[in-house]
């Protein structure tokens, strides 16, 4: 603690009298809470870029993901005089008035990995991983792939309530009526509340509620994980196959025994670097952020900004297979 | 013979008691902050810091004297939710503000009838009773509310914003509200009523003492203060949600203990509870705003927390007379 102290204090004196050779910008990524390894790896996109292009990075976060826990870290922020802040919202709109006094300070506030919808005139900009539009028919393609498009699915959510798998499942159901997925038909929707003792057990009830059960897509990295471990368990992987939305470093055992042949996600590194990276060019004028204007990102190619001030990192979904799950980390 | 203590000298009376150790934590804690980070000591960063905190800490200046009392309320930080999504809901479906704010405020009191009803003419311990109604307020709320929302009108947003003499207004509101139950807790006979409730409440009630009533209005106090702190929280945040405030009681109880209030009832001051407050603020905003990880503030707060106990308890157990 002395150190990190020690450090703090040099960090700011080094700050206050300007010792900086370059005009280095000052980006803080404020998390959702500690210790989610989802956001170390954007962290770490943050931190790769920032080694090479101009600018100080920071990572703080709460302890609890509780809606008003990230309004004091963006009230020290403004008080640091940082430029950039980036933040993966725990509310939709609890943070709208520190938002306000933050860019009333000429910070510029970007969203990452979640936006506030409905407050979108809070913040400036919002860096989202892919279209969630088409998140759920992805997943509906995946599982068909994987079933060879008959049979009965379910789907194992997070919670009842949460808006991005409310959105995705919708997805789903919307591109289900599709003719090619006409001998596919959705039996069930369950919700393992995000927890894995929770989602086991959901699992265990739609195999034995639905004994001809083909496939089951949970857009979920703990639900993904539990279903996998509820098929590797029994040895039923050739009966029913699991895929939804997972996290390579999670899934990478049932990925290498034949348990779950494919998953998708998207890369939470890509989100960091892009914004570091977008967050400079903007600051030096090389970027504007403008609906349709363009920039480029080294590794990502070039990257539009949509409707809304909203920039996706991909264009689609990443799929994880046996073949390239070795490449990603996270 | 019999054993006489003698009398405590004038300065003992006046530095050995929480209050003092609460000062000089508060002292140390704006040193320490100031050497973390540069960007500490700001009297405006502090005081905008502070607002964020100001709900809790009103509702904390009568949580003292409940808990004086013999008696305990953790549900205040649940009846802010519910009062506020009662008031909140009220307005989005047309209901005239006045009107609105009078149900939060009707709510929050019926709330404190509630708890009120159940420790008073029921006897039930006020721990567990207040446990439940912290249940059941939050329920209650997320059933209004749901998972959404409830906005309130611009003008009634932005209460942090009103600054008095450049002070943000829930502070001002804070320390005459502080001052106010300062005076009647040290200066009054109802507030001499109250020590002597906690101390012994059989003695009290048959010294004449109306105890049931004195816990009535105690109750009443805490759960009319909760909703106001409340709706002051939806002013600041611009929108209701039935987690607003959640695990605030953990705050309020903090506040009171930090300030040498002991738990057992009969001591404890609103100077106390005060100065802890400010406590709070300062360490967490400076540990805040110098980066540190949350795993070190809490660790900070925890060992803050039981160095007072201790300290409480050992001052308390050295003057007793």
């Amino acid at each position: 603690m002395l150190k990190k102290s020690l450090i703090a204090l040099a960090t700011g004196l080094a700050l206050s009298t300007g010792a900086f050779a370059q005009d280095k910008i000052d980006i803080v990524f404020i998390g959702k809470n500690t210790g989610n390894p989802y956001f170390d790896s954007l962290t770490k996109g943050f931190v790769e870029a920032c080694q090479k292009i101009a600018c100080n990075f920071e990572f703080v976060a709460p302890a609890t993901a509780e809606a008003t826990s990230q309004i004091p870290f963006i009230e020290a922020q403004i008080q640091r005089g940082v430029d950039v802040i980036a933040i993966s919202p725990n509310s939709p709109d609890a943070l709208n008035q520190v938002f306000d006094s933050a860019r009333e300070q000429g910070i510029l506030v970007m969203t990452v990995n979640g936006d506030i919808t409905g407050n979108e005139s809070h913040r400036d900009l919002t860096i989202l991983p892919t279209d969630f539009t088409k998140v759920g028919a992805d997943q509906v393609e995946m599982v068909g792939s994987l079933i060879g498009y008959e049979g009965e699915i379910a789907i194992l959510s997070a919670t009842t309530e949460a808006p991005d798998q409310n959105f995705w499942i919708e997805g789903m159901k919307e591109a289900l009526k599709d003719p090619k997925y006409s001998k596919m038909t959705l039996v069930a929707t369950v919700y393992g509340d995000d927890q894995p003792e929770k989602s086991t057990t959901e699992m265990e009830a739609l195999l034995s509620n639905y004994p001809d059960l083909k496939g089951v897509i949970a857009p979920t990295t703990v639900g993904v994980a539990a279903a996998a471990q509820v098929v590797q368990s029994r040895g039923i992987a050739e009966q029913v196959k699991v895929t939804g939305l997972g996290l390579p470093s999670e899934m990478r055992d049932f990925v290498k025994d034949g348990t779950v042949e494919a998953f998708q996600l998207w890369s939470p590194y890509n989100e960091g670097w892009l914004a570091a990276h977008f967050a400079v060019d903007l600051k030096a004028g090389k970027a504007k952020n403008e609906v349709g204007s363009t920039f480029e990102v080294p590794n990502l190619g070039t990257i539009t900004i949509n409707e809304g001030n909203s920039i996706n990192t991909q264009s689609a979904l990443t799929t994880f297979n046996a073949q390239n799950i070795d490449e990603f980390d996270f | 013979m019999q054993e006489v203590t003698p009398a405590r000298p004038l300065w003992h009376v006046i530095l050995v008691r929480p209050e003092t150790m609460t000062f000089v934590l508060l002292i140390a804690a704006v040193v320490v902050a100031s050497q973390l980070s540069p960007y500490f000591l700001d009297i405006s960063y502090i005081l905008r810091s502070f607002t964020l905190s100001a709900e809790f800490a009103i509702v904390a200046l009568v949580l003292t004297m409940v808990i004086i009392a013999g008696e305990i309320d953790l549900s205040p930080a649940a009846n802010m939710a519910l009062s506020a999504c009662l008031f909140a809901w009220a307005q989005a479906s047309g209901i005239p503000m006045p009107v609105a704010i009078g149900i939060g405020l009707l709510a929050g009191l019926a709330m404190g009838a509630l708890n009120a009803f159940m420790v008073i003419a029921l006897q039930l311990p006020s721990i567990i009773v207040t446990i439940g109604t912290l249940t059941l307020f939050r329920g209650l709320a997320q059933i209004i509310a749901g998972d959404k929302s409830i906005r309130v009108p611009d003008w009634f947003i932005g209460i942090d914003k009103i600054l008095v003499f450049g002070i943000p207004m829930p502070v001002v509101i804070f320390v005459l509200a502080a001052f106010v139950l300062g005076l009647i807790l040290a200066g009054t006979i109802f507030g001499r009523q109250i020590y002597q409730v906690g101390t012994n409440e059989v003695a009290a009630r048959y010294a004449g003492i109306r105890t049931r009533r004195i816990k009535l209005v105690l109750f009443l106090l805490m759960g009319l203060v909760a909703a106001v702190a409340g709706m002051m929280t939806a002013s600041r945040l611009g929108s209701v949600r039935y987690d607003l405030g959640l695990g605030g009681e953990l705050q309020m109880v903090l506040m009171a203990m930090l300030g040498g209030t002991y738990i057992f009832g009969g001591r404890g001051t609103i100077l106390g509870t005060f100065l802890a407050a400010w406590l709070l603020v300062v360490v967490s905003t400076g540990m805040t705003v110098a980066n540190l990880l949350p795993a070190i503030q809490l660790t900070v707060l925890g060992v803050l927390l039981i160095v007072a106990i201790i300290a409480t308890n050992f001052i308390y157990s050295r003057t007793q007379r």
